[in-house]
């Protein structure tokens, strides 16, 4: 689960991470009175959404006085900022974040993350800040630190030295950071963080150390345990499908494509979309409706594959193995008569008792395209949507 | 012969009285899995599906003589209950438990570490399948009547596409002498390159199939196994070719998030140390079947 950054600053701070002073608004007039709060005679208003490349987007904007800010947080709110991140549908501004705006001297970058190679957390740190980490692994790749870290006993502070020194922080500043990586990996550890990114973590000239920008993600898995994190939830920051299938339980992510897919499994979901692919289509969405397929999932999953207004045929691939194919096929049948679909629809199933399965979706009667082998059912699903338009088709029920 | 698993490995069951420890220990009890007993605190002396239960791995290992166990303890439970294994001295521990927090997980494998490599135990999953050895044991949740006894190995992240290639082998007549599925977590107990690595030394297995998906640096360090130390021609599928950067698909570990980590970097990755591609899902049986063709 991602957070917004002032969410991130908030929680950083108190773990001792520097930040500098700031307030939250949701209105124009708040942005205002929230810079007079701060006090000073320059700002950094700033669009809070769950994307890294808000500044090139123009989501940030540097104010001098409280009538730029006003200006400012009137462009930003309800606008859709578009990054490489958002993709073409943006993320909308309903938060913005004012601070004071500070003399930057230099910049760096620290982030914390799950190494999957070590199986620890690594803290991976540049002297060039502000920049992408994907860009500085491209570009300055020479600049980059890496510490991974005992679980037994945590963040040292010779290793928090070593990074330090190792990015060439100045021995003025040298304690500062020490504390700062420590406090930032403390935070990482006892929330079950996934991800920390401070960018940039700058060098004020007054000698000072801040976290100008933070992000931080959560295991999704571990917000059981934190109640706390799981209140930062922001719903408007998610793709309204992904919504409605996190809230029915379903793990679904949302694509361009046309040919909507429901598969019972992760990796056969992705393999499903591969075929597709493969076949000259392209998926909708990849939609886990997990190992089990009972029947009140599969009619959730047609409710939300359908609620997708660029599903033009839908693809139901089910592997079953303890739950049996008949069941599952009287699953689909009863979703079917509860939620009727407007476009091709091909199932394919597969696993124990697949005859029974199939002669139940025969003898329903229902539109129903049907394919035996995982590469039919794509080819069959390309070209049911190849060959019909929403709305107005005639279904041809294969033998 | 198989890996891992025969007819006669002493299986004790974690969490058999939950609803789904009770079904699976009866499932694979029918195929033949020597099941000798369960463990669930505070209910040490009952009997579950004609199982003994104890309260504690330990006090279950010493009166049955288990070497291995299968958890299906809830996520918030699980990390302990793979430690309470480990220290047991079990030699395999199978978790099919789903949502492990990643920060259990890394306290799991440090804890294993505390353990000589030769004393400590293999952990396979979580969030996986299970194993099968065709014919003679199941430990895990896959649908038993579609893997046919046989000299392939088969190892992977996701339980159905698993069961999918399992299928279609069967269809060509093709047997698996194990099937392993290592989980679809980021952090995980057994890699593809630990289980390559039993497969090399099995006798009775000829050929594997890798089953791999998006995410991780597993497949490629797998790829390194194949160039220097593998013998048996292996067969690979990487799933997730139309998956996008940086989204999760499902699996928590099944995310691109760093170079490398997608399909097709991977596919490209094991091409070159000469592992066998099956371009499309649908032709993984169909490449073990040509690659088992040309070496006979």
């Amino acid at each position: 689960m991602d957070i917004h950054e002032y969410q991130a600053k908030e929680i950083l701070a108190g773990f001792g991470v520097p930040t500098p002073r700031g307030g939250l608004a949701y209105s124009p007039e708040q942005a205002a009175y929230r810079a007079r709060e701060i006090g000073g005679d320059k700002w950094v208003v700033k669009a809070q959404v769950h994307t890294g490349g808000r500044g090139k987007a123009g989501g940030i904007i540097v104010c001098e006085n409280e009538h730029e800010v006003l200006e400012a947080a009137n462009t930003l709110f309800g606008r859709k900022l578009v990054t490489h991140q958002t993709g073409p549908a943006g993320k909308t501004v309903y938060r913005l974040y004012v601070e004071g705006a500070v003399a930057i001297a230099k910049e760096y970058y620290l982030g914390f993350v799950l190494d999957r190679k070590s199986e620890r957390v690594m803290v991976v740190a540049s002297a060039a800040g502000g920049m992408e980490i994907e860009e500085i692994a491209a570009s300055k790749p020479e600049t980059i630190v890496r510490s991974v870290v005992e679980p037994a006993v945590g963040m040292q502070a010779f290793q928090a030295r070593e990074i330090a020194f190792g990015l060439g922080i100045a021995p003025a500043q040298i304690q500062q950071v020490v504390e700062t990586i420590i406090a930032s990996y403390k935070a990482f550890g006892e929330l079950d963080a996934t991800m920390v990114e401070i960018n940039p973590l700058a060098v004020t000239e007054d000698g000072s150390i801040l976290a100008l920008d933070a992000k931080m993600t959560f295991d999704d898995n571990a917000l059981y345990r934190r109640p706390d994190i799981s209140e930062l939830r922001d719903k408007s920051q998610e793709d309204p499908r992904e919504t409605r299938a996190a809230d029915r339980g379903l793990s679904y992510v949302g694509l361009d494509g046309q040919i909507g897919c429901i598969v019972n499994g992760a990796g056969l979901a992705m393999a499903t979309m591969d075929m597709i692919k493969l076949a000259g289509g392209e998926p909708a969405n990849f939609l886990d409706i997990g190992g089990g397929a009972t029947p009140e999932r599969v009619a959730k999953a047609f409710r939300l594959v359908l609620s997708d207004e660029n599903v033009q045929a839908i693809l139901v691939n089910i592997f079953a193995g303890i739950n049996r194919c008949d069941w599952v096929a009287e699953g689909i049948v009863q979703a079917l008569e509860d939620t009727p679909v407007d476009v091709p629809l091909v199932v394919r199933l597969a696993g124990t008792n697949v005859e029974e399965g199939r002669k139940i979706l025969t003898r329903s009667g229902l539109p129903i395209i049907r394919a035996a082998t995982l590469a039919e059912a794509a080819e069959r699903a390309v070209a049911a949507w190849q060959n019909s338009q929403k709305h107005n088709v005639k279904i041809v029920v294969a033998s | 012969m198989s890996i891992l698993i025969d007819r006669t490995t002493p299986v004790l069951v974690q969490g058999i009285s939950g609803k789904i420890g009770s079904f699976h220990t009866k499932e694979m009890r029918a195929y033949g899995t020597n099941v000798v007993g369960g463990v669930v605190p505070g209910r040490g002396g009952e009997t579950v599906e004609g199982v003994p239960v104890f309260d504690t791995v330990k006090e279950a290992a010493r009166l049955t003589g288990a070497t291995t166990s299968v958890v299906f303890v809830p996520p918030p439970f699980a990390a302990d209950a793979i430690m309470e294994a480990a220290d047991a001295g079990l030699k395999t521990c199978i978790t099919i438990t789903d949502g492990i927090p990643a920060h259990d997980m890394i306290r799991v494998k440090r804890y294993m570490r505390r353990y000589r490599s030769e004393a400590r135990m293999r952990l396979i999953g979580p969030n996986c399948a299970g194993i099968i050895s065709p014919g003679q044991a199941l430990v895990g949740i896959m649908p038993d009547h579609i893997y046919l006894p046989g000299s392939v190995g088969v190892v992977g992240r996701s339980g159905t596409l698993g069961y999918e290639a399992a299928s279609q082998m069967k269809e060509l007549g093709i047997g698996i002498s194990t099937s392993v599925g290592i989980g679809g977590d980021p952090i995980n107990g057994s890699s593809f390159t630990d289980i390559l690595a039993l497969f090399e030394e099995d006798p009775d297995t000829s050929a594997v199939v890798m089953i791999g998906e998006i995410g991780g640096p597993q497949e490629a360090e797998a790829a390194e196994f194949v160039r220097t130390s593998m013998t048996k021609p292996v067969v690979a599928y990487v799933a997730g070719l139309s998956a996008p950067k940086g989204r999760t698909m499902g699996h928590a570990g099944a995310i691109i998030s760093a170079f490398g980590e997608s399909a097709s970097e991977k596919v490209e990755i094991l091409r070159e140390v000469g592992v066998t591609i099956a371009a499309t899902p649908s032709a993984i049986g169909e490449t073990i079947a040509g690659v088992i063709e040309q070496a006979a």
